[in-house]
């Protein structure tokens, strides 16, 4: 049987709406556990680094460019650099990288 | 209400550079639609409503083999669980008394980089702030997904490269400067990069999809620092200053 496209884009949307959802209005206040209020102070920082590295690597075309993106971006932000000129400079150094890439290799 | 105000347009501000990004991989996504028979309309609907890069490959994927509709609804809740471990998260970073409608708005618009940028903030969460960072990311998303299934390969490859790293670079944005403040969370930062780098490496885990490798890693990791090294009461609660309150009511 051939299934409709809008009941597919549908039932996705409703699973990913309850997975999104769901937590947020049933945790009402604070949790009081220490271990769990622990473990979802550590969650947002080893989310956004898991997600970040080897992903950095592989996502431009030369995988070089990647690790120099992800070092300059770590110097600028531990320098204090906002979040906006970081992005911007991971973009400028895969670019950069990119377009001299075939002078050197 | 001035307080909202300005919550609502740091969000555009912080937005920008994510509805940039957002619309070089939803351009690309929109090509994977094409391919599994969406149309345009079909393109925008899916991503304003689901609005998740890894969930919406999959979810093209489940398409274009024509499989049955529960397991469109099993691959989803894979490849999208982690919302619900940031979901939990934000829970902690609400004001108790904010409204459900605020609840489920803030909930339908986490995305990986909305999550980072509000878990970014200071105090507690405003939920104007999201909806600013909302209103200029996912228009963008959903956009550049049906301009992707019309347009096809007109964005030249080294832009959508560099365009690629402009998330990561948010990211970097976020985790850094608490890791040069807090050591334990440095250590862990160091501890994730380490752990994911071998998990892409080791063959075992090639089966498994990246959300559901993200899902795993972040629950051993954080779960083991939090055995190690609970977190004292002051370090995870909202600075003193006054809390938005009465505004976002």
């Amino acid at each position: 049987m051939t299934h409709n496209i809008y009941l597919y884009i549908l039932t996705a949307a409703a699973v990913s709406f309850l997975i999104r959802v769901l937590p947020l209005t049933l945790i009402r206040g604070k949790i009081k556990n220490p271990f769990i209020r622990s473990f979802l102070y550590y969650v947002p920082y080893v989310t956004l680094a898991v997600m970040t590295f080897p992903a950095i690597i592989t996502a431009p075309q030369i995988p070089l460019a990647g690790i120099l993106a992800l070092i300059a971006g770590i110097i600028a932000a531990w320098k204090g650099l906002n979040m906006m000129g970081i992005a911007a400079l991971c973009c400028a150094v895969v670019f950069i990288c990119e377009a001299a890439a075939p002078y050197f290799l | 209400m001035n307080r909202n105000k300005n919550a609502f347009t740091n969000g555009i501000r912080d937005g920008i550079p994510i509805a940039l990004g957002y619309f070089a991989v939803a351009f690309s996504l929109g090509i994977v639609a094409k391919k599994a028979g969406l149309n345009p309309f079909q393109g925008f609907l899916s991503s304003f409503l689901n609005h998740a890069s890894a969930g919406e490959y999959a979810e093209f994927t489940v398409i274009m083999a024509n499989a049955p509709y529960i397991e469109m609804a099993f691959v989803i809740l894979i490849t999208n669980i982690r919302y619900l471990l940031m979901s939990c998260a934000l829970s902690q970073r609400f004001d108790p008394d904010t409204l459900n409608a605020h609840r489920l708005l803030v909930g339908f618009g986490i995305t990986d980089e909305i999550f980072g940028i509000s878990i970014g903030r200071t105090g507690a969460l405003n939920p104007y702030y999201n909806y600013g960072a909302m209103a200029i990311a996912l228009p963008s998303w959903s956009l550049g997904t049906a301009l992707g299934i019309v347009a096809g390969n007109i964005l030249p490859a080294s832009a959508v490269s560099a365009l690629s790293v402009a998330l990561y670079g948010m990211f970097i944005a976020i985790i850094i400067p608490v890791s040069r403040t807090n050591k334990i969370v440095g250590g862990v930062v160091i501890a994730s990069f380490l752990a994911s780098f071998a998990v892409s490496k080791i063959a075992f885990f090639d089966r498994m999809s990246d959300s559901m490798k993200i899902s795993l890693l972040t629950v051993i990791i954080a779960g083991l620092a939090a055995a190690l090294f609970p977190v004292k009461e002051e370090e995870d609660s909202e600075p003193a200053e006054v809390p938005e309150k009465e505004d976002h009511k």
